[in-house]
């Protein structure tokens, strides 16, 4: 390691880290990377998709070249309930117009080609080598221990994902508590491409998101599927809290829910690949750290808390990259290390991310609903069932059938409790 | 050759490890752990790396996903050390 001081040492390889050293790199500034994987990527999982307007926020047209799956056109809703399923699907060609909305990712590829890119511009990647200490000069955080050495910068940037013990480390956040996350489970299924388009009526290099509720065996949480050009991305995240009070396994809840018929019939004849495992905070805006930079450091992506879920969709990576580029501009407009945490706030607030986390701060109230993960699913499939179900006898008024199954299921008050209180959330 | 159920030797099979024999980067303090009665490690490790043998907590950090939900799920600290494992070991996921 040089003993030069860096303008700037970044923490972990992921999309937040990248997008920040990339940044600065253009801009002439000496950035290093440091990862503890063998690559970047290679500690990293997603479900997972990037949504394309943060890639054209550090460099236009920089999507173009990138290591992407499918362009994500088929946006869907699954709700499951014992051996059934309910499922929406909504085809938006224009969401593959001019610059595509959304692409499905691998992780492990994706980070490696943005982390090639970043270099292009000048970035120092360190592979192989783990952070375990920040050096602190007068009350400001000037550097890095990592093993045998110590390494200065002007600015540390910790991009070391939902645990980020750096973080933990410079008194800006606590550990995270068990309900402000999920544990995300994922296996990677291979399948030829032909038999994904098939299956998900997907043409050519277009794909599918789909979130899937009423597979968590009523635990709060949500199963998701992304279809990857030769692969299917299939997960399930759980609350790990309410996990912890019940006596099945997760593995075994996530196998269970690989098996449902309608799931199964998706992944049929594929070869699992990998599994895989990580966290992601669930508490959105009321999760992201209450202090995000000191003197001398800035905290980015899921290290500073940065992820929305809406129930149907999960934005994580597009937020990550974004929480990189205003660290990089608050870098590039201060000199003084003392300004550089209020400039990195203005320019959050400048790229929409405050606003957008504090815009959707109500759904993860709304999705802490047990109601949400076996009830209602099992409501819609038995409205389904009534309305789609012929035997030949006299059917009943269809208004009567579904006021009878609500009876049968929920109180009338407790759905519209429900509904005023989703409306008034979000 | 199809999907199929699969347990959990199988699942962490298909990963790639790089193990350090050196050092362990979680620890346990075991005398903590047998008293400890919810012992919700059993139950939310996705890699069932814990385990119950003859009532003690038997623990092998080879083969960790490095995901943290042992460390914030352990409210009795029996958990006395939890790391990254040091630069290089530890899981590599090639699609991620």
């Amino acid at each position: 390691m040089s003993d030069d001081i860096f303008d700037a040492i970044i923490i972990g390889a992921g999309p937040a880290g990248i997008a920040c050293a990339y940044v600065l790199a253009k801009e002439g500034k000496n950035v290093l990377v440091i990862e503890r994987g063998y690559n970047a990527g290679s500690k990293n999982v997603t479900g997972g998709r990037v949504y394309t307007y943060a890639l054209e926020l550090v460099d236009k047209g920089l999507y173009c070249e990138a290591a992407l799956e499918r362009k994500v056109v088929h946006e869907q809703i699954m709700v499951l309930d014992s051996d059934r399923a309910l499922t929406i699907d909504y085809h938006d060609p224009s969401f593959n117009e001019d610059v595509p909305q959304s692409y499905s990712i691998l992780r492990a590829v994706f980070d490696n080609w943005f982390a090639g890119k970043a270099e292009e511009q000048g970035a120092m990647f360190a592979y192989g080598i783990r952070v375990d200490n920040l050096i602190e000069q007068n009350g400001k955080i000037v550097g890095v221990v990592a093993g045998e050495d110590e390494i200065y910068a002007n600015i540390v940037v910790a991009a070391d994902g939902v645990n980020s013990l750096t973080a933990q480390k410079a008194g800006l956040r606590s550990d995270i508590t068990a309900g402000s996350v999920g544990v995300g489970i994922k296996e990677i299924i291979e399948l030829p491409a032909k038999v994904i388009e098939e299956r998900f009526n997907l043409n050519p290099n277009e794909g599918a998101a789909r979130v899937i509720l009423g597979c968590t065996a009523g635990m709060h949480g949500g199963g998701f599927i992304y279809t990857n050009r030769d692969s299917i991305s299939l997960g399930c995240v759980f609350m790990p809290e309410e996990l912890a009070k019940q006596k099945t396994q997760v593995h075994e809840l996530f196998q269970d829910f690989k098996m449902h018929p309608s799931i199964y019939h998706l992944i049929a004849g594929g070869v699992t690949t990998e599994y895989s495992a990580h966290l992601v905070p669930e508490d959105g805006w009321k999760g992201v750290s209450k202090r995000l930079y000191r003197e001398g450091m800035l905290l980015v992506g899921d290290a500073a808390g940065f992820v929305i879920n809406t129930g149907v969709i999960i934005r994580g990576i597009d937020l990550a990259i974004v929480s990189g580029v205003a660290a990089a501009r608050a870098v590039l407009r201060e000199t003084n290390s003392v300004c550089v945490g209020p400039a990195y706030m203005e320019e959050l607030g400048r790229l929409n991310l405050i606003a957008t986390m504090k815009a959707t701060q109500g759904y993860s109230k709304l999705l802490d609903n047990s109601r949400l993960y076996s009830l209602y699913p099992r409501l819609a499939n038995d409205i389904a069932g009534q309305v789609f179900g012929v035997s030949g006898s006299v059917p009943e008024p269809l208004v009567k059938g579904i006021k009878r199954i609500i009876k049968e299921n929920v109180t009338i008050w407790q759905l519209i409790k429900d509904a005023w209180r989703g409306y008034r959330l979000i | 050759m199809t999907v199929e159920r699969m347990v959990i030797e199988e699942l962490l099979s298909l990963d790639k490890f790089t193990i350090d024999e050196d050092e362990a980067h979680i620890v346990l303090n075991k005398s903590i752990c047998s008293q400890c009665q919810e012992k919700p490690c059993l139950i939310v490790c996705p890699a069932v790396l814990y385990k119950l043998k003859n009532n003690e907590i038997s623990f092998d950090y080879a083969g960790c996903l490095e995901c943290g939900t042992c460390r914030i799920l352990c409210k009795n600290k029996g958990i006395v050390k939890w790391e990254y494992p040091r630069g290089t070991f530890g899981v590599t996921y090639r699609f991620g």
